[in-house]
């Protein structure tokens, strides 16, 4: 195995929970609720989904424990968010200060415990391809779920009615109220998708990535998985490009200072924060009218009694 | 009830829609009470009222939006009952709404698609709407994203949508509100023609000359209930303005004798770039006020009457400061603040957001535009008591109702917000007062209200600029009227010499050099 191909290995492996974590933000977000709990729901994910993994020995049973707490989590959020329309952003940072300190307790259990890490798939003959047949035919599950997950995140959000709605009630709460679509509704299952995928991004750290827990371990990927969506200007096709390129830094950071070269790591560590800007300075000078964001992002909805 | 019968024999039709003793409550507070109202197929009904009179309510209810807390609805003789307005529409009810119910980064044919009930597939949507557009004469790209387009245009996609469902009975609140003239005839034309198809129409307004010459009955609300039927040809603006108000409206009038006196307001070749991509250029401006005078500005809506406005508020400074001269100061360069404190005061066009902030206070709101002058700040502490006497005052001294001593600017209505602004600005006793749009979505009584302040505010020596797309309101009130076009202004005319016509062509931009009034003054 070559170093190329160890370095493509390893950035589809950190590129996958941002992915994962990114695209149910995005259609969180594009349903009009700015949940910044990311990373809460994310390291709950990890906690329940490597406690789930040990005890029950079963990769898959892992997964779904992250799933079921992601959602747990996202739906403290929509309870507050939309249920008491209480402010989205003080609402998504207690979400993920909440997230850290429950994911300790959870955990706390499971530190220096082992789990074999989730198993790479092998087709004989393909996956022995020299280069690319490791890379496209010999990862673990997760990597394929996550992109066939944003293919179908934008099928639905471009090519189905719901989709129209979802994307409808993230523009404009009022106008969708007045046709009559439910938008709180629409909005909870926006919410649960995101905290599911969170939930599974989480989960992916310790049953994939690194075979073991420790408290922290999601590290900020939840932030960078929030950058990506705004980075990715909300469409998913963007996002499978920013969250590779994304993903990538962080393991050039890693090569960087193995081959020693002199680039302070906290210099790449903030580069997907500085290439967000950018990215939205330049939609912002490009686009002439209209908005990028979802032009509901954030903004609490009540409807008339 | 009887008389319902009675009536709907009369005529020999059966109602299409009818509404019987249909009621909603708030908490203690009746929004509509028992209300009937009757509505016969090809039918054009107008729907009358103050704002607070009912009217939303109850076409929400009929449209499915609102439950009724007593009462019901009975279409074509039958009792329904609506869970919502996909339910209306099942029915055969559709609504074009006031303020649009549509979405700005989706495309025509998305919006269109929202409206409409799910079973088509989204490429036969589009294909009919570019034939029901063909139809009735409003042509729209299906494509377009709808920030890229006209109020207009809006409302054509507002139509099309209700049509496309394909209803017998339409709903439209206030939808002339926001259209220049010509694009209201075309309205009338589409609506003549959606009647003489059998459908009917319920129609609000609060252009009443535009009830007279489009609707066969009207129905007049007030306070919830309602007071009256009658056909609107058989009446007069003034009779039906009577009904809607419970009595006389004060009829505005100029005082006898105005001194006309010094120059207020200078403005000298006033030229400004906009600041987003989609503003207008003002394109050398010149005008000249004189205390005791008011002036008027006509056009449509996007001439750059947001523009001229902010230059002249100072919310954009402009380079030269010799460009606005306020009561002998230059003051193109200086802000807000210190133009206020020269006598000047601003009423902009929206009232929700930039004449007030609306989850704010009445109170604070007072203090936001009063801190310059006066008592309200002392060495920087809020004078509670002080903002509340200016509310106290505007509230006696221009007759504005609310339910509480101070509630936030956001719950009160339209009306009432605004005579409560109108009244902050001038209890302040400005030399200049530059206003735009005084009574845009105001009813008649809260408007003659607001005329009237502007017309004494005048008489008492300040200068008076108004910014208006209603061309009756600028006759009453103005002395003299400009057109502003394309971010030019033509040269004023007493507004006695000003025919419609004349104006209307300005509008249109067909001259901006007024024929009549030598330009040798501009630059």
């Amino acid at each position: 195995m070559g170093l190329i191909e160890a370095i493509i290995l390893s950035v589809l492996a950190a590129s996958t929970p941002l992915l994962l974590a990114a695209t149910g933000e995005l259609v969180t977000e594009r349903s009009g609720v700015l949940n910044l709990g990311v990373e809460g729901m994310m390291i709950v994910g990890a906690a329940c989904g490597f406690g789930g993994a040990w005890l029950s020995g079963s990769i898959i049973v892992g997964a779904l424990c992250g799933i079921v707490a992601g959602i747990l989590m996202s739906l403290i959020f929509a309870l507050m968010a939309l249920g008491l329309a209480v402010n989205q952003v003080a609402t998504g940072l207690a979400l993920t200060i909440l997230g850290i300190g429950l994911s300790g307790l959870i955990g706390a259990g499971f530190v220096g415990e082992r789990i074999a890490p989730a198993p790479h798939l092998h087709i004989p003959g393909l996956s022995d391809l020299p280069l690319a047949g490791r890379v496209l035919f010999g990862e673990d599950g997760f990597v394929y779920l996550s992109i066939a997950l944003v293919v179908c995140v934008w099928w639905f959000l471009y090519r189905t009615r719901t989709g129209l709605i979802l994307r409808a009630c993230g523009d404009n709460h009022t106008s969708a109220h007045a046709l009559g679509y439910p938008v709180l509704r629409i909005r909870l299952y926006a919410v649960m998708f995101g905290g599911a995928c969170a939930g599974l991004a989480g989960a992916y750290l310790p049953l994939a990535y690194t075979p073991f827990f420790i408290p922290g371990m999601t590290a900020g990927r939840g932030w960078i998985a929030l950058a990506l969506t705004v980075f990715a200007s909300w469409r998913p096709a963007r996002l499978v490009v920013g969250a590779y390129l994304f993903g990538a830094v962080t393991i050039l950071q890693l090569h960087a200072q193995g081959a020693g070269i002199g680039i302070p790591s906290q210099f790449m560590s903030s580069l997907p924060y500085l290439a967000t800007i950018i990215v939205l300075v330049l939609l912002s000078r490009a686009r002439t009218g209209g908005s990028t964001a979802p032009a509901a992002l954030g903004t609490v909805f009540v409807p008339d009694r | 009830m009887l008389d319902t019968t009675s009536a709907a024999q009369h005529t020999g039709a059966t109602p299409l829609l009818q509404t019987v003793a249909l009621t909603k409550r708030y908490g203690t507070f009746l929004a509509n009470d028992k209300i009937d109202l009757d509505i016969r197929p090809q039918e054009i009904h107008a729907l009358l009222g103050e704002n607070g009179a009912g009217k939303s309510t109850l076409v929400k209810t009929i449209y499915g939006l609102i439950q009724p807390s007593e009462g019901e609805i009975r279409w074509q003789g039958r009792t329904i009952v609506l869970s919502g307005p996909a339910d209306a529409r099942a029915h055969g009810i559709g609504m074009v709404f006031q303020h649009f119910s549509l979405f700005d980064n989706l495309t025509v044919a998305e919006n269109v698609a929202l409206g409409l009930d799910g079973k088509e597939a989204f490429k036969d949507i589009s294909a009919r709407l570019e034939q029901v557009s063909r139809t009735y004469g409003l042509p729209l790209d299906p494509k377009r994203e709808v920030w890229q387009l006209s109020v207009g245009e809006r409302q054509r996609i507002e139509i099309v949508r209700a049509l496309m469902q394909n209803p017998q009975f339409l709903i439209l609140d206030e939808p002339t509100a926001v259209l220049m003239p010509q694009e209201a005839d075309q309205l009338f034309i589409v609506l003549d023609r959606l009647k003489a198809e059998g459908r009917a129409i319920l129609y609000i307004s609060h252009k009443l000359e535009e009830v007279k010459r489009l609707c066969d009955t009207a129905t007049i609300l007030r306070g919830g209930r309602k007071v009256e039927t009658c056909n609107p040809k058989a009446e007069t603006a003034a009779s039906l303005a009577r009904m809607m108000v419970g009595g006389e409206i004060k009829e505005v009038k100029a005082a006898a004798s105005r001194q006309i006196t010094v120059p207020r307001l200078l403005v000298n070749d006033l030229s400004l770039a906009p600041d987003d991509p989609h503003g207008v250029r003002l394109e050398h401006i010149s005008f000249e006020l004189r205390g005791g005078e008011i002036l008027g500005i006509a056009g449509v809506a996007g001439n750059g009457q947001d523009e001229l406005f902010a230059a002249l508020s100072g919310e954009r400074l402009a380079k030269d400061p010799g460009t606005i001269v306020i009561d002998g100061h230059a003051a193109g360069h200086l802000s807000i603040t210190r133009r206020r404190r020269l006598g000047a005061a601003f009423i902009p066009e929206e009232r929700l957001g930039h004449g007030t902030a609306p989850r704010m206070r009445l109170s604070e709101n007072a203090l936001l535009t009063g801190h310059a002058i006066g008592d309200m700040v002392f060495h920087g502490f809020v004078n509670t008591a002080a903002t509340l006497k200016t509310v106290d005052r505007t509230t006696e001294t221009f007759d504005v109702r609310k339910a509480k001593r101070d509630p936030e600017a956001a719950s009160l209505s339209g009306g009432n917000l605004q005579k409560f602004i109108v009244g902050r600005e001038i209890l302040r006793g400005p030399v200049v007062l530059i206003v735009n749009q005084p009574t845009w979505g105001v009813d008649a009584g809260a408007a003659a209200v607001i005329r009237q302040s502007l017309l004494d505010l005048a008489a008492g020596g300040a200068a008076v600029l108004v910014t208006s797309q209603d061309l009756d309101e600028l006759a009453e009130i103005t002395d003299r009227i400009a057109v502003m076009f394309h971010g030019r202004l033509s040269v004023p005319v007493p507004t006695a010499e000003a025919s419609r016509e004349t104006l209307g062509l300005l509008m249109g931009g067909s001259s901006i050099e007024a024929p009549e009034a030598p330009h040798a003054t501009r630059a």
